[in-house]
């Protein structure tokens, strides 16, 4: 049960990614397979096992590569000790001999073994509809001064297949989030699966935290975090595919989880900068993509007005927060101006009046700022989720984009090595004409894995956009009717107030 | 105690008790209220536009009523400070709740201020008040010569009396209360203006995020389009809901605890005025029963004479201001008692409609499907 509902993600052998500068078909022009996969270029985490991998982070000395030595299919056994610290295999065998490789003949250069197999994991699991709950709570702290940290539990309630048990938790920390999305960030995001951004990274709350100061700001930080981290973890299980990746149910399940390395950068801020750099090194390639598909233009407007938009009403509820919590402090100071006037009055029935009055003003000021909180973390956060998550879109519409190119070089390059085998032909080269042989076809098929490519991460966009769309539209409704309930309760209770405060005003005289 | 008769005594041919001020027009800079009084014979009404100058003639008319005895220990009814159109900021600060509110507030003060004289017993009798309520002219702005109740003209000197040991316990323990009572009074009314000053930047926040909402509605015929196009302009419903219950919360609390938490500290004030014209004449009492007594012959019955004056005239004030204490104290808790009942009653009541109209919108998104 467990293990065919745990189809790891297919490894795929040349998937290959390009960064910044890098050149399309490095030096090694060996067999398909001997070919690393590597990293999408917002990928920040170090799960390139690529030999000769420049680091993508200066300002990282750590050497990324360095436990980056074994072979790994991801049916062997060594799977779960390289989860561990160091890059996923989830993605690549470093120098995969075809045997290490589910042998899977005529598939083995099939990438899009990546994408049919996910579409069977769809369409496999329909009788277990998603019934998951996510809480994250308790947070403890761990340890003593700038080594300290947050220890969260994260407990989970399912009667899902997929789990070994109904009921259980774990402790985990706020690094391990952040190594699982830029895990799932390395294998889904360039195949164009919309991931899930993880919460910001924040060194003044941190530090606050760890300096041990026990102050309500500090308190209302880990708050925010503890709840932006439940909303992370529902988000991502919500995805039925990322649901059923190994990393997922790892951190869902294991008790004990190795240290995501150098979560410096693997921020979402990070990975925002990220994103933004490859949109831009996008935009430098003048990719003038001759956009066939009408749908994926109009697409792309529409996240560039939803993200404006969100942006805006998000400054929108910033500033009623503001005012909010404004208000329940000047209804505090105005509690205590009025106890003070009742204490300082002398009529009996007008003192206690005024007493009760500014009982009133204390308990409405709670009122105020529970309701200050509802703002916050209905809307607030909500809005500021989806401007994360529009971010994670467009990301994918370009990897989208660099997919198109990448088939287009391609493309290009057996042009010119046509022109090449002819000319050869011409000057009557026989011995390195075979070669030219040799690299055109090698050609000829990276070509026809460009287009499959191409047009399976087109195919999964239109899932996913259409998955988004849905889940806004659910989410915006679920938040809606939890703030409207709290508008609701704060009404009642402040009828209660008026209603009991009315007959000590009557009493007066 | 007032055996003389008070030669500008009339008698009103209004009501006083539901004189109203209706609106306030605006002519340039300056603001125009209209007062309308019932007769007090008949069925008929007087309408009469007045300025800030001329309430102002009216309360000079009756400081200056020197021939009444004890006048100065009358608690006078307080006027609210000038109301201008394109106030500076410290003008409008000063006003206080006076300045909130298109002048509503203000004009309830205005009205206030002449109910107040008119049910008073000696100020109600001046012929100017009939002048001011009924006159079909203006009262005139001719300046009414100055007069010992304007406190700025009062020297910094005389401030020092201020502090100046009372003889009679009752006074003096009205002064400590009063004192006390002032200081709280001026701030609860300031605080609670910030509270109504919050109230409204929320309801303005609130009516930005709901016309932001309208600019996410998308065209279009995809289903999920139009359902979050649906959820948007629901969600601008609910925050257009907010947006008028906050106002609401807000004009009741302007209108009500604000109005009558303004009132009490300017009254406060007022009783403060007259407690240390008070002091100001024990002073003046002190000073001449010591020139009495110092007086070389040539001098003694001079000094006897202006003596015997300043007790007379120190008990006039102290019988009166005895009087006024007590009405006062009276007044004050009825207009207190009044501005928490509304206050509670109108905000019961917006809560209830408020409740109502929330409830409504949640089942609205409930039914969605």
């Amino acid at each position: 049960m467990a293990d065919t509902a745990r189809d790891p993600p297919p490894e795929h052998t040349d998937f290959h990614e390009l960064e910044d500068g890098e050149d399309l078909f490095p030096e090694q022009t060996g067999t398909l397979e001997s070919e690393p996969a590597s990293l999408a270029a917002e990928d920040i985490s170090t799960n390139s096992n690529g030999p000769k991998q420049d680091s993508l982070f200066d300002d990282d000395p750590e050497d990324l590569f360095a436990e980056a030595t074994e072979e790994v299919s991801l049916d062997s056994p060594e799977r779960d000790v390289l989860l561990s610290d160091g890059p996923s295999p989830a993605i690549t065998p470093i120098t995969p001999p075809c045997s290490v490789i589910t042998p899977r003949i005529g598939l083995a250069h099939d990438d899009m073994f990546t994408h049919s197999s996910f579409d069977e994991i769809e369409e496999e699991e329909g009788g277990d509809s998603f019934d998951m709950h996510i809480s994250v709570s308790d947070p403890e702290k761990v340890g003593d001064g700038m080594n300290a940290y947050m220890a969260y539990k994260v407990s989970i309630k399912t009667s899902m297949s997929l789990f070994k048990s109904r009921e259980f938790s774990v402790k985990r920390r706020f690094s391990d989030f952040l190594g699982l999305h830029s895990k799932l960030a390395s294998k889904y995001l360039h195949i164009g699966y919309i991931v899930p951004p993880a919460p910001e990274k924040s060194i003044v709350g941190m530090t606050k935290v760890k300096v041990g100061k026990e102050d309500q700001s500090s308190n209302e930080f880990v708050e925010k975090r503890r709840s932006a981290l439940e909303r992370y973890l529902m988000r991502t299980v919500k995805h039925p595919i990322l649901l059923k990746d190994p990393d997922v149910l790892q951190f869902l399940e294991s008790s004990e989880l190795p240290r995501a390395v150098s979560t410096q950068a693997l921020s979402s801020a990070g990975l925002l900068r990220m994103v933004n750099k490859a949109a831009e090194a996008v935009n430098k390639m003048t990719i003038k993509m001759n956009e066939s598909d009408a749908w994926f233009e109009e697409k792309q407007q529409h996240f560039e007005n939803l993200d404006v938009q969100l942006r805006k009403l998000h400054a929108s509820v910033e500033s009623l927060v503001c005012h909010r919590k404004e208000l329940s402090v000047n209804t505090a100071q105005f509690a205590k101006s009025a106890a003070m006037l009742g204490n300082s009055e002398d009529h009996t029935a007008l003192s206690r009046a005024l007493s009760q009055l500014a009982e009133v003003e204390e308990k409405i000021d709670q009122l105020h700022q529970d309701q200050a909180n509802a703002d916050f973390y209905f809307f607030s956060e909500l809005l500021g989720d989806y401007v994360r998550l529009i971010t994670a879109v467009k990301g994918v519409f370009d990897h989208r984009m660099k997919t198109w190119q990448k088939w287009q070089d391609t493309q290009m390059l057996l042009q010119k090595k046509r022109e090449a085998e002819a000319k050869l032909l011409f000057n009557n080269k026989p011995d390195k004409l075979q070669q030219a042989k040799d690299e055109i076809k090698e050609l000829e098929l990276k070509v026809q894995l460009g287009e499959r490519d191409f047009e399976q991460i087109s195919k999964t966009i239109r899932k996913e956009v259409s998955r988004f769309e849905k889940e806004r539209v659910k989410d915006f409704k679920t938040i809606i009717i939890k703030y409207l309930e709290s508008l609701v309760q704060t009404q009642q209770q402040l009828i209660k107030y008026w209603d009991a405060f009315l007959p000590e005003a009557k009493a007066i005289s | 105690m007032m055996e003389e008769v008070n030669e500008v005594t009339s008698s009103l041919s209004v009501h006083g008790h539901n004189i109203k001020v209706t609106e306030v027009l605006k002519d340039g800079d300056t603001l125009t209220f209209l007062v309308v009084s019932q007769k007090l014979s008949g069925t008929g009404e007087y309408h009469v536009d007045r300025t800030y100058d001329d309430f102002e003639w009216l309360q000079q008319h009756l400081f200056s009523q020197e021939d009444v005895p004890g006048i100065q220990g009358v608690i006078f009814p307080s006027l609210p400070a000038k109301a201008q159109v394109n106030a500076s900021a410290k003008a409008m600060k000063q006003l206080g709740f006076l300045g909130l509110g298109e002048w509503l507030p203000y004009c309830k003060a205005l009205e206030s201020f002449l109910r107040q004289i008119v049910a008073h017993s000696i100020l109600g009798k001046n012929k100017a008040v009939e002048i001011l309520l009924t006159s079909s002219d203006p009262p005139g702005r001719q300046r009414v010569k100055k007069n010992i109740f304007n406190r700025l003209s009062q020297a910094v000197e005389e401030r020092r009396k201020e502090g100046h040991k009372d003889v009679d316990e009752f006074f003096q323990s009205e002064r400590v209360r009063n004192l006390v009572l002032t200081g709280c009074a001026k701030t609860a009314a300031e605080r609670f203006l910030d509270v109504v000053q919050s109230e409204q930047k929320i309801a303005v926040a609130c009516g930005h995020f709901s016309a932001s909402l309208h600019l996410c509605v998308e065209p279009g015929e995809d289903p999920d389009k139009q359902a979050f196009s649906k959820v948007c302009v629901k969600l601008s419903e609910v925050f257009d809901s907010m947006k008028k219950n906050m106002t609401s919360v807000a004009e009741n609390n302007m209108n009500t605890l604000g109005l009558g938490l303004d009132m009490e500290s300017r009254c406060q004030e007022a009783e403060k005025e007259m407690l240390f014209r008070r002091t100001c004449k024990l002073v003046e009492l002190e000073t001449a029963r010591r020139n009495a007594e110092k007086a070389k012959p040539l001098k003694k019955a001079a000094m006897e004479e202006e003596k015997k004056a300043a007790e007379t005239e120190f008990d006039h004030i102290c019988g009166v201001a005895k009087q006024e204490v007590a009405r006062f104290k009276a007044a004050r808790v009825e207009m207190l008692q009044q501005a928490l009942v509304q206050w509670c009653e109108k905000q019961l009541l917006t809560a209830k409609e408020t409740a109502d109209q929330f409830n409504q919108h949640l089942q609205a998104f409930r039914g969605m499907a």
